[in-house]
């Protein structure tokens, strides 16, 4: 897909987010439109998904195709969006959002069944260790996949990453790509101030990881190139880290640069503002 | 009273091993993790048959229940072992999470449980366990009572599509069930047919049921036993027959008495039938360094105490 293509998905897919956290006044716009990039190269561009004329198939497996795991599952209309938009479920259900009997839960689950999502997260830190768990049944399947898992900086407080971290040049885990959203805001505030993760690239460089920054992940064609040079390191047995510096909120002026809108909806006035700011570019749901 | 004999005695955790090597040998998607205890959990023979099946984790449980979900998303099978403190409590989110809300088909194998392991003392007695475990929707749970019994449930764990928490012991204890069993999870074992008490019990205590059984008898008292190795699906049918002929129960286990299997029982009881029930469990507390028989002894588990049990259940009637 042409980068201008997926610039206009991306821009579909903000507006999908701040609608569905405005639709049940809840959920987490900042972190979900500051990965927005992200996702949308992948799942659009970089992976390799399995496909049945012309339409995205899913299954639990994913045997002979790349997966995806969100361990920041709060981030989860972006995911939501990029599924949906990408046809593994109906747009439409983007309006279920967080409300009863909806597939589409606060935090992604597979316990309704929702085509796209393999694990449950929320409960922040254990995203790196599912995902080098399938990298692992994929070398054991003699499965040339690779296993992408995408975690907030936050998230690197808690000490299971680091368990994992330890564990993964250890087992010559390289057909896996982590991300870590570099957003420098956690709900409490700036990281640096709530819980200095001083430098994490020289931190996974000491674990024994290859780390890749993209500087402006929020730049489309940057985030392709960054995913371009990710993929060429694979397969020399290291891990690949990936630091995403992006910015939370990006595309609402309003929302950008700032803890506030990590977990707050928009009232009507806001919602209006933002959307005013975001083309609709492949109709709203 | 039917006669148990034994030729030999091993430890639980052994049984389990002997699992291990015959699921290496049978089913290729079977997948062993372990947090550095491989000679405590006797998975030498799998490993050395199978070493690209093993994966060393290190002492990082969180990231092996992690992983260990992680390999079910491909058609794995894998048996995340450790001792049971650090295979529950430890890491009870990420399988909380990971595992049971995701529904993977994660063997949980957990050695060490409950007092008998021991001179370690109490930061290694688990005792909460089961009721952590049993708590999880979809989980199941067992904890067969004999090397056999152990090493039957283990390779019939493999079959079973969800997760399990699986739990046995380090204490060598007599082997007295079949070596050929069938091990149907969620069906309890008729160790002895009575009429006086219903002896309901799990694990190490099995054996001590046993012997209670055979002290009651020279007492004039007939005590029905079973075996409820599987505490999650529980067998209320099993339960609820006995009781209708025995009038009253004890339930005997290796853990706190508060969320076990006592209290399982006790709500298929409230539920269905109300008859006396004594429990022969820890009382809310914590163990310590010792030897198994003298924690047995001193916490009121051994079969002395389900003897004492049995005679307040029947008075109570």
């Amino acid at each position: 897909m042409e980068i201008e293509q997926l610039e206009k998905v991306a821009s579909q897919v903000r507006r999908d987010i701040v609608r569905m956290v405005h639709g049940c006044q809840s959920g987490h716009p900042g972190g979900s439109l500051g990965c927005t990039e992200l996702l949308v190269a992948l799942y659009f561009e970089r992976m390799k998904l399995k496909e049945h004329d012309g339409k995205v198939v899913f299954d639990m497996d994913g045997k002979d195709e790349d997966l995806f795991f969100l361990s920041n599952g709060h981030i989860s209309p972006v995911w939501y969006s990029v599924l949906a938009r990408k046809g593994y479920f109906p747009v439409s259900e983007l309006a279920t959002f967080r409300k009863l009997d909806s597939r589409l839960q606060g935090h992604p689950t597979t316990h309704e069944h929702l085509e796209g999502i393999r694990i449950a997260s929320g409960s922040l830190g254990q995203g790196l260790s599912v995902a080098l768990g399938a990298a692992t049944a994929k070398k054991l399947n003699n499965d040339k996949g690779t296993v992408y898992v995408l975690m907030g900086d936050g998230e690197q407080q808690e000490g299971q990453v680091w368990e994992a971290a330890t564990f993964a040049p250890h087992h010559q885990v390289d057909n896996l790509i982590a991300f870590i959203d570099l957003n420098g805001q956690q709900i409490d505030g700036p990281t640096v101030k709530v819980m200095n993760n001083r430098d994490l690239g020289a931190k996974y460089e000491a674990f024994g990881w290859e780390v890749i920054n993209i500087e402006e992940g929020n730049d489309m064609a940057a985030v392709l190139k960054g995913l371009y040079e990710a993929k060429g390191r694979l397969g020399h047995g290291r891990p690949i880290m990936v630091l995403l510096h992006t910015g939370m909120g990006y595309g609402v002026d309003f929302m950008m640069g700032s803890h506030k809108w990590h977990g707050v909806a928009p009232n009507d006035e806001q919602l209006a503002a933002a959307l005013a700011q975001l083309d609709e570019t492949l109709g709203d749901y | 009273m039917k006669k148990y004999t034994f030729t030999e005695k091993k430890d639980t955790r052994s049984g389990f091993g002997a699992g291990m090597h015959v699921l290496g040998q049978q089913n290729p998607n079977v997948v062993a993790l372990c947090a550095d205890l491989v000679g405590s959990l006797k998975l030498e023979p799998f490993i050395k048959e199978n070493p690209e099946r093993f994966i060393q984790c290190g002492i990082s449980e969180a990231n092996m229940i992690g992983v260990s979900a992680g390999l079910t998303i491909g058609g794995k099978i894998p048996f995340a072992t450790t001792f049971a403190n650090f295979a529950t409590g430890r890491v009870y989110d990420q399988i909380r999470q990971s595992v049971a809300y995701s529904n993977k088909n994660v063997k949980i194998c957990a050695s060490h449980a409950g007092l008998t392991l021991g001179e370690d003392g109490a930061t290694h007695q688990i005792l909460e366990d089961i009721g952590m475990m049993k708590m999880l929707p979809g989980m199941t749970v067992i904890n067969p009572c004999d090397y056999n019994q152990t090493k039957a449930a283990t390779i019939a764990i493999a079959d079973h599509d969800g997760p399990v928490y699986l739990r046995f012991g380090r204490p060598v204890i007599p082997i007295f069930t079949d070596p050929d069993q069938k091990f149907e999870i969620g069906k309890a074992w008729m160790v002895n047919e009575g009429t006086d008490v219903s002896i309901i019990a799990t694990g190490h205590m099995v054996w001590e049921a046993i012997q209670a059984g055979e002290m009651l008898e020279a007492e004039g008292i007939n005590a029905e036993i079973i075996n409820i190795h599987t505490i999650k699906p529980l067998d209320e049918e099993a339960i609820l027959k006995s009781v209708e002929k025995t009038g009253c129960v004890v339930t005997a286990e290796e853990h706190n008495r508060i969320g076990g299997l006592g209290d399982s029982v006790a709500q298929v009881l409230v539920k269905n039938k109300l008859v006396p029930q004594e429990y022969v469990a820890v009382n809310d507390s914590f163990g310590e360094s010792g030897t198994p028989a003298q924690l047995l002894e001193k916490y009121g588990l051994d079969a002395k105490h389900i003897v004492e049990a049995a005679k307040r259940a029947i008075a109570r009637k």
